[in-house]
């Protein structure tokens, strides 16, 4: 599924991330890689960005880059 | 080959000179407080030149007392750089800014409670092969987070010092005093294994970089690794462009893994990172598992879809009541100093246009500038405050929906609203906006946010449209909220379409770290808001002498025969002339030439126009007390004996000032923070347009309808 679309409060390990991308880029150098675990901490009040946790600290991405990331959620 | 000197010499020994440190972070890890820990006050501040990044550079003392340079380098994440600040890292580290001395040791700070992301930029530097200190601060908050951090086996791993420290109290600044003064400093013997089907290619890029690019060797190395870790090779070469050979090899590499379906852009970061995670996994401990933080449960209400509009609206109000109660008392304090100043060479010099020009030109026009340092400095201390807490990262992210419509994003949020005090510290707080044209939108609208020198310009034109003696509150709040909206939805619209046409980029990024609440450091809040006032001053006041001294000149000459008063004398000044030059051009808007001399001395500051105004209409106006000042306006007439100032042209008049680019500070700090003549122009150029264009709208659509 898709990061985006993770409920709030559950926690997921990364699957895929796209392969080009400024964006992507960057995640994956701020930890965001295939195998991280990463819990979707809340959205923003008017639902967009995201915040994430991830590695110990809280990172906030768009929906837009969310879509893209690929996560398999865990329990 | 015989290796160039500073390579040569890498086994860490001391060289002779003033050994120089980068001081080099992630940003929020305490880099600043770690730096002024070091350093004192014993700091210059200034801008690296060509870019718009704060060059910092201090001096420490060994423990012998020996003085050893420290730059303390923007917070950078990665060096595959993504902003500005991070490629002035990249750059000085790399030595490649002719204006740095590239640094003989490098001094890593990282955040304990966030080890692995912090390392990812410490790994990258180790590639450099320049002796390194690590130092992990922040050790308290990680211990309290149940992180126990074995700095014994961080050493061990990475081969380097490393030294366990908590900047804000002091704590391990003197053990790595200690460190910076060894002659001798280990290189790191962390090895890390980079994938076979990159590490050919990194090899052959080395050899390239070396051979066709002149680079030392293991700066090539550190340099290929970038290549192939950022997609895009012309935003790591920077200033220094690739061969045509290095980057040819590049393109073939590229082609050919992407033919194999190789996913080489990931790949290094993954092995940087699996390193890292071997290394926290041999240092760090986890002690249980940690509950929610004191962090986490500030967020839960100061990012609530409910309670965090409402902190946000509250702390944004106070910050308003502060600027406008607090500035209250120093700014009537320099208004009677620079008053009592002049008084003072009025007294003791002989009657003349030299003790006029000092009096009624210097001393006037810079303390008409100063009396804003106040509002200035109270913003630059409230913008440090919101920044060293953590609470700026969190307003970006209540916001950036709503920024995102018009293209931007959160992080311009803060410097528009400051820009509702004054504009010169909204602009100058754009430095975090990392995207450069996210900046230079955010620049560019600013100065449409009503700033606090066009409040006594309203007051005075809404005193003068109401009639009757009292101006009811609720005309006046309306007509001024009608202002203040008008300047908000006008900097919306414009920003909207620079994104479309002007500064159309990639749609900007919202990726930010939510760094953990922390108590401010006062001490280093202070110190930024005193260095940034300087600027400011050092900046403004210099370009307001020179406006002044222009201004008072066009006021007071050609001098009109003895006994003429001030109101004649203005009236065949080279100012008044200048009023009657402008007059065709602002006579569709309703405006004579006796306003025109006003609209022209609002450049040195728009609430200029009220005294000025006093001058033409020989109507002083007694401190707060617009009567008598509305009495005389009221009295105005064109030469046909219509009325001057109709409400019409009052409502008018006001529209013009909400768009008007008119301030003198603002071009020249907009000059400075965009490193060009090309966008405080294009900035005058847009918004006096602009404000011609609607307040002839205005004008001429209020007779047509009958006003």
């Amino acid at each position: 599924m898709k990061l985006s679309e993770l409920a709030v409060g559950a926690s997921a390990v990364v699957r895929e991330l796209p392969k080009s991308g400024t964006a992507f880029v960057r995640l994956r150098e701020m930890g965001l890689l295939a195998g991280t675990r990463v819990s979707l901490i809340r959205l923003a009040p008017l639902g967009d960005p995201l915040e994430i946790r991830l590695r110990g600290y809280h990172l906030t991405l768009r929906k837009s880059e969310a879509d893209h990331v690929l996560v398999d959620p865990v329990s | 080959m015989a290796l160039p000197p500073h390579i040569a010499g890498g086994t860490g020994s001391a060289p002779s000179r003033t050994p120089v440190y980068a001081l080099v972070g992630n940003p929020n890890c305490g880099k600043s407080t770690l730096f002024n820990a070091l350093t004192g006050l014993k700091q210059k501040v200034g801008n690296y030149p060509g870019v718009t990044v704060e060059k910092k550079i201090g001096t420490a003392y060994s423990q012998h007392g020996q003085p050893i340079t420290v730059i303390d380098l923007p917070g950078a994440y990665s060096l595959a750089a993504r902003s500005p600040d991070e490629a002035v890292t990249r750059d000085v580290l790399l030595g490649r800014r002719a204006d740095t001395p590239q640094p003989d040791r490098i001094l890593c700070i990282v955040d304990a409670a966030n080890l692995e992301r912090n390392l990812y930029l410490v790994h990258q530097i180790l590639d450099l092969g320049r002796p390194v200190i690590l130092v992990v601060n922040m050790m308290d908050v990680a211990i309290k987070a149940g992180l126990e951090i074995r700095i014994d086996r961080l050493e061990h791993e990475l081969g380097i010092p490393v030294i366990a420290c908590e900047a804000v109290n002091g704590r391990g600044v003197i053990d790595l005093k200690l460190a910076m003064s060894r002659a001798d400093l280990p290189l790191s013997r962390h090895a890390w294994d980079i994938p076979a089907p990159i590490a050919k290619a990194v090899a052959e890029l080395q050899a390239s970089l070396t051979a066709s690019d002149g680079k030392p060797p293991l700066i090539a190395r550190a340099e290929a690794l970038l290549l192939l870790t950022d997609q895009d090779s012309v935003r790591v070469a920077g200033s220094t462009p690739l061969s045509s050979r290095t980057a040819e090899l590049l393109r073939g590499w590229q082609q050919r893994w992407e033919g194999e379906g190789t996913d080489w852009a990931s790949s290094l970061v993954n092995s940087r990172y699996e390193a890292i995670g071997r290394i926290a996994s041999a240092a760090v401990t986890q002690a249980g598992a940690a509950g929610p933080t004191l962090s986490d449960k500030i967020d839960r209400f100061a990012t609530h879809p409910v309670w965090g509009w409402l902190t946000l609206g509250v702390l944004m109000t106070l910050l308003f009541l502060s600027i406008f109660t607090l500035a209250e008392y120093p700014m009537n304090l320099i208004d009677g100093a620079v008053a009592a100043l002049a008084d003072g060479v009025k007294a003791n010099m002989a009657e003349g246009d030299f003790r006029d020009l000092i009096t009624d030109g210097a001393i006037a026009g810079v303390g008409g500038v100063i009396i804003f340092l106040p509002q200035i400095l109270i913003l630059f201390f409230f913008i440090g405050l919101l920044e060293s807490t953590g609470y700026m990262a969190r307003a970006a992210f209540i916001m950036d929906r709503l920024m995102s419509r018009v293209g931007l994003n959160g992080k311009s949020f803060i410097p528009l609203l400051s820009s509702y005090a004054c504009a010169i510290p909204g602009i100058m707080a754009t430095r975090t906006i990392e995207d450069q044209k996210d900046r230079l939108v955010t620049i560019l609208i600013a100065p449409l946010m009503s700033c606090s020198a066009r409040l006594p310009v309203y007051l005075l034109m809404i005193a003068a449209l109401v009639p009757g003696e009292q101006v009811p509150l609720l005309t006046k709040v309306g007509i001024m909220l009608l202002m203040y909206a008008l300047g908000t939805f006008g900097a919306f619209g414009f920003a909207w379409l620079f994104k479309r046409t002007l500064l159309k980029g990639e749609p900007p990024l919202m990726i930010m770290e939510l760094p953990p609440y922390r108590l401010p450091g006062l001490k280093d809040v202070m110190l930024q808001m005193f260095e940034r006032g300087w600027l400011f001053l050092r900046r403004a006041g210099t370009v307001i002498l020179g406006i002044s001294i222009v201004l008072w000149f066009l006021a007071a000459y050609p001098k009109a025969p003895d006994g003429a008063t001030a109101q004649q004398q203005l009236a065949q000044s080279f100012a008044g002339r200048a009023g009657h030059l402008l007059e065709p051009a602002i006579k569709p808007l309703g405006f004579d030439w006796q306003i025109g001399i006003g609209l022209i001395s609002s450049f040195a500051a728009r609430e200029v126009f009220v005294s000025t105004m006093g001058v033409v209409f020989n109507a002083e106006a007694e401190g707060d007390d617009t009567a008598p000042l509305r009495q005389a306006l009221l009295a105005a007439k064109w030469p046909d004996g219509r009325a001057l100032f109709t409400p019409l042209v009052c409502f008018t008049l006001m529209v013009f000032y909400v768009f008007a680019m008119q301030c003198v500070s603002t071009v020249a700090i907009v000059r400075r923070e965009t490193n060009s003549w090309k966008w405080p122009l294009f900035q005058i150029g847009y918004l006096t347009g602009t404000a011609w264009i609607l307040s002839l709208v205005v004008y001429q659509g209020g007779r047509a309808l009958g006003f």
